[in-house]
C-alpha cells in the first residue's frame, strides 16, 4: 500500500494542508511524513521537493543527514538501545549484544517478519537508570541482558 | 476566583487582547486597581490553599518525568486516584504531578507535602498502605523512606536526604515541586515578576548590565559570558533579530536540560522573553532534539498557557514588547547543538556548521542578529533579574558564578541531576552528594563535559569545577555531564566509544575532522581487539593535533580529547593492550573469554536459559560448557550464575 505513488500523493496533499510551503519548512514536513508513514519513500519525498519548490536532491541530501530520518519500511516494533556514556558505562553494549543475539538483527535492520527494528541512540536522557532501551514510546531502564531480552516479549 | 490567573471580579480587564500592566504582580498581591477586601480576601484563601496552609490539607506529588515514567508511575497516579476517591479524602487531599526531582534511580519518587515526607521505589502495591497508613493514620510508612547505601540511615523527609541537603537546588527549585502543566503554580513562585520587572523598570541595556554584573557564562558547554553575547547581538542593528533556545541537549549522559524543560518550562520561557527584550527581538525558537517528546508536549503546554494569559505575545502587559516563542524539533544530529548548525538546521538545512566570523550576534538565523543560549543559562535569567546580578555574583568562584546543575551518572549509588556553586570539588560531588561507587568497587576517573570533554582521574579529585580549572586540566566543564567510571571500565574501550560517537556525528565537510576521527578510531579499534601496534600511541598523539588544527567547529575541535586524556592519565592501560594483549578492566572482547568452572558448577541450566546466542551446552548433571566459536561476550552467563556457585568466570 505505501509504494503505491498516487496513495502517497493523495495522502502528502492532505498532510500540505497544514503547511505554507516555504523553505524552511523541509525538516517539520520530512518529520510528518515520517510520522505518517514510519520511513520516507521515494515518491513522497518527491511530492515535499515540488511543494516547497526545491531540487529533489537537496530533500534527499537534508534527510540522509539526519539519524532519525529511514528509507525503508520497518519493523512494526522500533527498539532503541541508549548507547550514551552513562548506559555504556554501565553494561549499554551488553544488553545490546544481547537483543541483538536475541532477535538476530544488527543495528538498523528490521526482523523479517518485521515485528522489531534495531536502532542504537546516541542518548536517550534517563541516564539514571542506565542502560536504558526504549520501545515504540516506552522507556525501559536498569536492565540486564537478560531483563531486555524479556522486555522484548511483550511487544508484537 | 478558582486559581490564581482568573480575574477577582468585573473591574479586571485584563487580557491578551487588552492588558493591564499590573496583572502579574496582582495575582499574588492584588487587587491593584481598586480596593476590595472581597477581592483581596479571594486571593488569601487560594494561596493558603495552594500552600497548604489549612490543617489537613495534603498534597501527594508524583514525578511524571522521563525516568519515573519508565519505572511507571502512571499505575500509582491511577491506583491513588482510585483509592483518594473510594476513601472520600478529595477535600483535603489532592494529587500533583510533577517535574523531575533529579533522583531517577530511586523513583517512582512520591512526596507527600506539607511534611515533605519522601518515598521512594513505589509500587502499585505500596499504595494502599499510604492511603491508609500515612494519608488516614498520619504515620510514616518506615519501609519505603530512602536509606543512604553509606550509613544506613534513613531519612523521613527530603531535606534530610544527604543528596538534597548537600546541594544548592537554586535553579532546580521548581522541578518536582510544581506541576509544569500549570502556570498558576509557577506564578505562585514569583514566575513572571522578573519579566514585569524588566520590562517596565528597566532599560534593555540595563538588563544587559545586569546580566553582566552576575557573571553568568553559557551553561551548555563553552562558557561564553552572556551579557557580553547579549550586548553583542544589542549592538547589532536590524529590523529583525532571534533568541533561539538551545535545547539539542545532545551530551550522552547529560539530562540537566530535559529536566528543566519537563519540570519548569515556564523558567526557559520567561528567561527567553527577557533575553527579547534586552537584545531588541521579538521572535524566539526552542530547539528541542527529537528524543525528548515529552520535553515538546510541556512546552507546549506552557506556552499555549502564557499565551492565554497574555504573558507571550502581542504587547505583553501594555509594555509595547511583543514576544513569540516557535518550537523546532531537532532530528537526530548531534553537531547541530553548535549554534551555526543549528541555526543552518532551523532554516531548512543539513545542519552544517559555519565559520565564523560573521558570529551569530552579528549575523545568524536567516542573517539577522541572533541570541543561541542554552536551556540552564536562561533558566537562570529570571532569578538574577528578580534578585540581582549582585546576588548572583556572590555565589561560585571568581571567574565562574552561580551554580551549575551536573548530572551524576555511571558506577555511583546516587546517580541524578545535583546542583552545587562552582567551585565545589568532584570529591564532594562524587562522595559526599553521589554516596560512592557502586557496590564497593574502586573509583577509576570521571568522564567530564561528555564527547568533547575529558576525563577525570584519582588524583585530580579536588579540582574546584570551575571553567578555568577545568579547562587548566585540559578537561571542559561541557553540559555538566559527569560520569563515574570504576575499576571494570576500560580507558581505551572508553575513549574508542566517544570516537565512535563523535566520528559518526561528524558533519564531514572538514577533512581533518572527517577522515582524522576515522582513522583514531580505526587504531583504536585495532588496541581493543589486541591488534595494537607500537606507533600506534604516537600517530594517535599526531592524528589528534592534525583534527584540532583543521577543524572548523567545536566538534572536530574537542574530538580528540578523551583519547587526549584518557592518554595522559592511563597510558598503562594502552600499553597492557599493545604489549601485553592484555585488557585490565576485562572489557575488550577479544581480549576476554568467558568459560564456565567445572569444579563449581552444579548443571542448574540458569546459564543455559539466559545465553541469547545458545552456546552453552549442557544438561541435568552434566557440566555444562560455553562454546567459544558462538560466544557473543554479552555476559548474561554470569549474571545468571547463582552467587553461591560463581561457576561463570571471565578471563
Amino acid at each position: 500500500m505505501h509504494e503505491d505513488p498516487r496513495q502517497i500523493r493523495r495522502a502528502m496533499s492532505e498532510l500540505f494542508s497544514s503547511f505554507d510551503g516555504t523553505k524552511n519548512e523541509l525538516l517539520p514536513l520530512l518529520q510528518s511524513v515520517q510520522e505518517k508513514f514510519g520511513y520516507l519513500p521515494e515518491s513522497a519525498m518527491m511530492e515535499v521537493a515540488r511543494f516547497i519548490s526545491i531540487p529533489a536532491s537537496k530533500v534527499y541530501g537534508t534527510a540522509t543527514f539526519y539519524a532519525q530520518f529511514h528509507f525503508k519500511p520497518r519493523g512494526r516494533n522500533i527498539i532503541r538501545v541508549c548507547q550514551g556514556t552513562a548506559c555504556h558505562v554501565r553494561g549499554g553494549t551488553k544488553v545490546l549484544a544481547s537483543i541483538q543475539g536475541s532477535i538476530g538483527v544488527r543495528v538498523n535492520e528490521s526482523t523479517p517478519d518485521l515485528r522489531f527494528f534495531l536502532e542504537s541512540v546516541a542518548c536517550i536522557g534517563a541516564c539514571g537508570l542506565a542502560p536504558v532501551i526504549s520501545i515504540n514510546e516506552d522507556t525501559h531502564g536498569k536492565l540486564t541482558p537478560g531483563r531486555a531480552v524479556k522486555a522484548l516479549a511483550e511487544y508484537d | 476566583m478558582k486559581s490564581l490567573m482568573d480575574k477577582c471580579c468585573d473591574q479586571c480587564q485584563h487580557s491578551p487582547q487588552t492588558p493591564c500592566k499590573d496583572y502579574v504582580k496582582c495575582r499574588k498581591e492584588g487587587p491593584i486597581c481598586h480596593e476590595n477586601e472581597n477581592c483581596q480576601q479571594k486571593r488569601l484563601v487560594l494561596l493558603s490553599m495552594l500552600t497548604l496552609q489549612n490543617p489537613g490539607d495534603k498534597q501527594i506529588l508524583l514525578c511524571k518525568g522521563t525516568g519515573c515514567t519508565s519505572s511507571g508511575v502512571v499505575k500509582l497516579v491511577d491506583r491513588l486516584t482510585e483509592e483518594i476517591a473510594r476513601h472520600n479524602l478529595g477535600d483535603k487531599i489532592t494529587l500533583k504531578i510533577t517535574g523531575c526531582h533529579g533522583f531517577c534511580e530511586q523513583g517512582p519518587i512520591v512526596i507527600i507535602e506539607p511534611e515533605k515526607v519522601f518515598y521512594r521505589h513505589v509500587l502499585e502495591s505500596d499504595i494502599e498502605e499510604i492511603v491508609n497508613v500515612h494519608l488516614m493514620q498520619g504515620e510514616v510508612v518506615e519501609r519505603l523512606l530512602y536509606t543512604d547505601p553509606t550509613t544506613g540511615q534513613s531519612a523521613r523527609t527530603y531535606p534530610e536526604i544527604p543528596f538534597y541537603a548537600r546541594q544548592d537546588r537554586i535553579v532546580l527549585h521548581n522541578c518536582g515541586h510544581i506541576n509544569p502543566e500549570n502556570i498558576e503554580e509557577y506564578i505562585l513562585q514569583d514566575g513572571y515578576l522578573a519579566l514585569s520587572r524588566a520590562i517596565f523598570t528597566m532599560m534593555p541595556q540595563e538588563v544587559i548590565e545586569d546580566v553582566k554584573v552576575s557573571g553568568l557564562r553559557g551553561r551548555g558547554g563553552a562558557g561564553f559570558p552572556t551579557g557580553v553575547k547579549w550586548q553583542g547581538a544589542f549592538n547589532s542593528k536590524s529590523d529583525k533579530k532571534y533568541v533561539i533556545c538551545n535545547a539539542d541537549e545532545g551530551d550522552p549522559g547529560a539530562f540537566m536540560d530535559r529536566s528543566i524543560l519537563e519540570g519548569d518550562p515556564h523558567a526557559v520561557l520567561e528567561g527567553m522573553a527577557i533575553a527579547g527584550f534586552a537584545i531588541g527581538s521579538d521572535e524566539g525558537y526552542i530547539y528541542v532534539r527529537a528524543e525528548y517528546p515529552l520535553a515538546i508536549h510541556r512546552l507546549n503546554i506552557a506556552i499555549a498557557q502564557a499565551k492565554e494569559y497574555g504573558l507571550l505575545g502581542d504587547n505583553i502587559l501594555n509594555s509595547g514588547f511583543s514576544y513569540h516563542i516557535k518550537i523546532k524539533a531537532g532530528a537526530g544530529a548531534f553537531v547541530c547543538g553548535e549554534e551555526t548548525a543549528m541555526i543552518a538546521s532551523i532554516e531548512g538545512g543539513r545542519g552544517m556548521p559555519r565559520n565564523r566570523p560573521p558570529f551569530p550576534v552579528v549575523q545568524g538565523l536567516w542573517g539577522k542578529p541572533t541570541c543561541i543560549n542554552n536551556v540552564e543559562t536562561l533558566a537562570n535569567v529570571p532569578l538574577i533579574i528578580r534578585q540581582g546580578g549582585a546576588w548572583y555574583a556572590t555565589i561560585g568562584t571568581d571567574n565562574s558564578k552561580g551554580t551549575k546543575i551536573f548530572s551524576l551518572t555511571g558506577n555511583v549509588n546516587n546517580t541524578g541531576l545535583v546542583e552545587a556553586p562552582m567551585g565545589v570539588t568532584l570529591r564532594h560531588i562524587v562522595f559526599e552528594i553521589g554516596g560512592g561507587l557502586q557496590e564497593g568497587k574502586s573509583f577509576k576517573a570521571v568522564q567530564a563535559g561528555g564527547p568533547s570533554g575529558g576525563c577525570i582521574p584519582e588524583k585530580l579529585l579536588d579540582l574546584p569545577m570551575d571553567f578555568q580549572s577545568l579547562t587548566a586540566a585540559g578537561v571542559m566543564m561541557g553540559s555538566g555531564g559527569l560520569v563515574v567510571v570504576d575499576e571494570d571500565t576500560c580507558m581505551v574501550d572508553l575513549a574508542r566509544y566517544f570516537l565512535s560517537f563523535t566520528k559518526n556525528e561528524s558533519c564531514g565537510q572538514c577533512g581533518p575532522c572527517r577522515l582524522g576521527t576515522r582513522q583514531m578510531l580505526e587504531i583504536l579499534n585495532r588496541i581493543t581487539e589486541g591488534k595494537g601496534k607500537e606507533s600506534d600511541l604516537d600517530l594517535l598523539l599526531e592524528l589528534a593535533e592534525g583534527v584540532k588544527l583543521g577543524s572548523l567547529c567545536g566538534l572536530g575541535k574537542t574530538v580528540a580529547n578523551p583519547v587526549l586524556t584518557t592518554l595522559r592519565y592511563f597510558r598503562d592501560e594502552y600499553e597492557a593492550h599493545i604489549y601485553e594483549n592484555r585488557c585490565p578492566a576485562r572489557t575488550c572482547k577479544e581480549m576476554i573469554t568467558y568459560f564456565i568452572k567445572p569444579d563449581d558448577c552444579v548443571a542448574c541450566s540458569l546459564c543455559l536459559k539466559a545465553c541469547p546466542a545458545g552456546a552453552i551446552k549442557g544438561a541435568k548433571k552434566q557440566v555444562h560448557v560455553i562454546e567459544q566459536d558462538k560466544c557473543i561476550k554479552c555476559g548474561a552467563c554470569l549474571d545468571a550464575c547463582p552467587d553461591r556457585f560463581k561457576a561463570v568466570e571471565c578471563k
